[in-house]
């Protein structure tokens, strides 16, 4: 057990060490150069003043030191905390922007991936006893996960949105409110939340749904179901160890699945312009705020690494297999 | 013998397909008395698991055409686990693996309207016997190895003491030393009483033939031949029976290659089976009136048989002569 997770957290400290290293470097060769821009922002008239200024933020930012020294620096800034200063948001700190974004993309990601998986996996396996389920499950899950989430998202914003008015379209909430804890402001933030978190919910809800049917008619076609049925037992008993076995797999699929789910919610905050992580990516790349970009995919990345994690201790826990396997070997 | 326990009559259950029925059981008629261990032997393909699942379960694709099946005045099928049970082939994947090996059976028992607590002394003195102990129950079945997979299933199979038990080709997976140990576990819950009759379904002679008071014998759906075993394997009267046996090495020796071959040609397909005797185009024995179907017929007591030549002349070593002769003439049939 021990051996496991020694090795399993050795992978995923190797994971992060590589993903920080790539986040590093990628803004680096990004084209465009950020002080520059910022220089030519701030409408800096006389070409005499740009050197000076630019030398400036060049050391605000850690630019005036060699390559290797920047990276170390990186290394040691980010284990204290510190990911910069955004140049688009000038002068607050990168880690207080994403903190600022983080809620909105917990609060669209985590109701989404727990409602479609455990939604998804209730209709797929009622789907696989039902025939007019089945039929109408199967399309409409088919669909569902076919779709990209960008155009899902669009979809509803048109339908639900802009035709129909039942919900607003874009923000976090209305501009004319201040946050408070008011029933008024919560049901305007809600009300806001709602289509993103609709759209990511039905699209990862489609794929579960089907993994799920897909799942327990193998299991139900396994011998230990076959085995049950000659010795009579009630199809419930022998349903209800069909869906165990494939919450299973279908717990690997959400690990695996993760990545494309967070990728989703970014690219669904952008079409809702809803101020969680994906629109501060988005922002931070059409204003070349490397520091930014760097702070929030490496947000994301840590995310998904924690989460995958948490979903292989759950797996240790469930499947006994893994479990007694484990024992065996150490 | 003592009292009928199965009584199969004219059963004949097909198979549906896209094209036509497969014939798979075609009328078979026979019985299995109380405490009879009986094997049913044939190559691979006659029918044999079709007979066996007509007994237990139906499969969705199969069809109940004609005939019945009685166990104690029950119609089978019916009465599954407490009345009729079965030792699968796939012993080693029969159990569910995410689930402790105690709970299951306790699952299953009180499924059945049996209380688990009131079972388990019972259950832990039968793990006991077949060599296991009582800590396998609190195992999954990834954790015990293949041959106490195979007895633990045995022990749950049989835990209600059902009145017919069917092992469908439960040695054709094990090694040789294991083969021996479940066919004496079989023998031995038939003593103990722990089922009443059984039906040892086999591809090998050679094996059943040591735990088997009777043999009965298929051939492309329908039954060839029955007799007591020692009948069966030492003066069979069927020349499709004698030519399994003469294929053997050596009859009741155990041999690594001691399979059902060596029959030259194959047998018919059951989609459009030819009329007459199934076995004509593959009889050195044949004759016109093989055109005709020959009935299975008693003709010694306890010793059945569906063969003209069989019927028509009494003595057995007669053609048993000119089934070797033929065979070590080479002549292709
Ligand atoms: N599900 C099925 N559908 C169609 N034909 C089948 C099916 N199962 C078995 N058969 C056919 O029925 C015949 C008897 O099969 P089976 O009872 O399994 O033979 P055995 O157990 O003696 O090997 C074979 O010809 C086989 O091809
Ligand atoms: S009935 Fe005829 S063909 Fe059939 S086994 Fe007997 S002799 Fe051979
Ligand atoms: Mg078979």
């Amino acid at each position: 057990m021990h051996r496991y997770f020694g090795r399993k957290t050795l992978i995923y400290l190797l994971t992060f060490i590589v993903a920080v290293t790539l986040n590093w470097l990628i803004p680096r060769f990004m084209p465009g150069d950020p002080v520059l821009r910022m220089l030519t922002r701030t409408s800096v008239s006389n070409p005499e003043a740009i050197a000076p200024m630019r030398e400036y933020y060049e050391r605000v930012f850690g630019l005036d030191v060699p390559l290797w020294q920047q990276y170390v620096n990186y290394w040691v800034q980010l284990l204290k905390g510190n990911m910069g200063v955004s140049v688009w948001l000038f002068p607050t700190p990168v880690t207080e922007v994403i903190t600022r974004a983080v809620p909105y993309t917990l609060a669209l990601l985590i109701p989404a991936i727990l409602l479609s998986w455990i939604a998804g996996n209730k209709v797929g396996a009622l789907a696989a006893r039902r025939k007019w389920l089945d039929n109408t499950v199967l399309p409409v899950g088919y669909v569902l996960t076919a779709t990209p989430y960008m155009w899902l998202g669009i979809l509803l914003a048109w339908s639900l949105g802009i035709v129909g008015g039942i919900f607003p379209v874009a923000g976090g909430y209305s501009f004319e409110l201040r946050p408070e804890w008011s029933l008024a402001f919560v049901g305007n933030l809600f009300s806001h939340w709602f289509l993103p978190f609709l759209s990511l919910f039905l699209v990862a809800f489609g794929g579960w749904a089907i993994g799920m049917r897909n799942l327990i008619i193998y299991e139900l076609e396994a011998d230990y179901a076959n085995y049950l049925e000659t010795l009579g037992a009630p199809r419930s008993l022998i349903r209800r160890y069909a869906f165990r076995n494939a919450l299973l797999p279908q717990l690997t699929g959400l690990a695996l699945q993760l990545g494309v789910l967070v990728a989703g919610a970014l690219v669904t905050e952008i079409v809702f312009a809803y101020p969680g992580l994906g629109y501060l990516i988005l922002s931070a790349i059409q204003n070349q705020d490397f520091f930014l970009l760097q702070g929030t995919f490496l947000f994301v990345v840590i995310g998904v690494l924690l989460a995958n994690f948490v979903i292989d201790v759950i797996y240790v826990i469930v499947d006994p297999r893994v479990r007694v396997g484990m024992q065996g070997a150490s | 013998m003592s009292a009928v326990s199965l009584q199969v009559d004219n059963l004949r259950v097909y198979y549906r397909t896209t094209r036509g029925d497969v014939k798979a059981l075609d009328g078979v008629t026979f019985e299995v008395a109380d405490r009879e261990i009986m094997g049913l032997a044939g190559e691979s393909g006659c029918g044999k698991s079709t007979l066996a699942k007509s007994l237990i379960r139906y499969d969705g694709r199969m069809r109940h055409v004609s005939g019945k099946a009685l166990l104690d005045g029950l119609s089978l099928p019916g009465g599954r686990y407490t009345k009729v049970s079965l030792i699968p082939q796939y012993a080693m994947s029969a159990m569910n693996p995410t689930v402790k090996i105690g709970r299951l059976i306790a699952d299953l028992v009180r499924a059945h309207g049996w209380s688990y607590r009131e079972l388990l002394p019972e259950l832990v003195r039968r793990l006991e016997l077949v060599g296991l102990s009582a800590d396998v129950l609190n195992n999954y079945p990834i954790e015990l190895s293949g041959g106490m997979k195979q007895r633990a299933v045995m022990v749950l199979s049989t835990l209600l003491n059902p009145s017919l038990l069917i092992a469908d080709e439960v040695t054709s997976a094990l090694d040789v030393t294991n083969q021996r140990a479940v066919a004496e576990t079989l023998v031995q819950f038939r003593d103990r009483g722990f089922v009443t009759s059984m039906i040892v379904v086999t591809h090998d002679i050679s094996l059943v033939y040591q735990i088997a008071d009777t043999i009965l014998v298929m051939y492309a759906g329908k039954l060839a031949e029955k007799a007591p075993a020692e009948v069966l394997v030492n003066a069979p009267k069927h020349p499709y029976t004698r030519l399994l046996i003469s294929s053997l090495p050596e009859v009741g020796v155990r041999h690594a290659t001691r399979k059902l071959t060596g029959i030259p040609g194959r047998p018919p397909h059951l989609l459009n089976p030819p009329t007459g005797c199934r076995f004509r185009d593959r009889c050195p024995l044949a004759y016109d009136r093989c055109a005709e179907e020959p009935p299975f017929t008693e003709v010694e007591p306890g010793h059945f048989v569906a063969c003209w030549k069989a019927m028509s002349e009494g003595s057995p070593g007669e053609n048993q002569e000119a089934c070797a002769a033929e065979r070590s003439g080479g002549t292709p049939w």
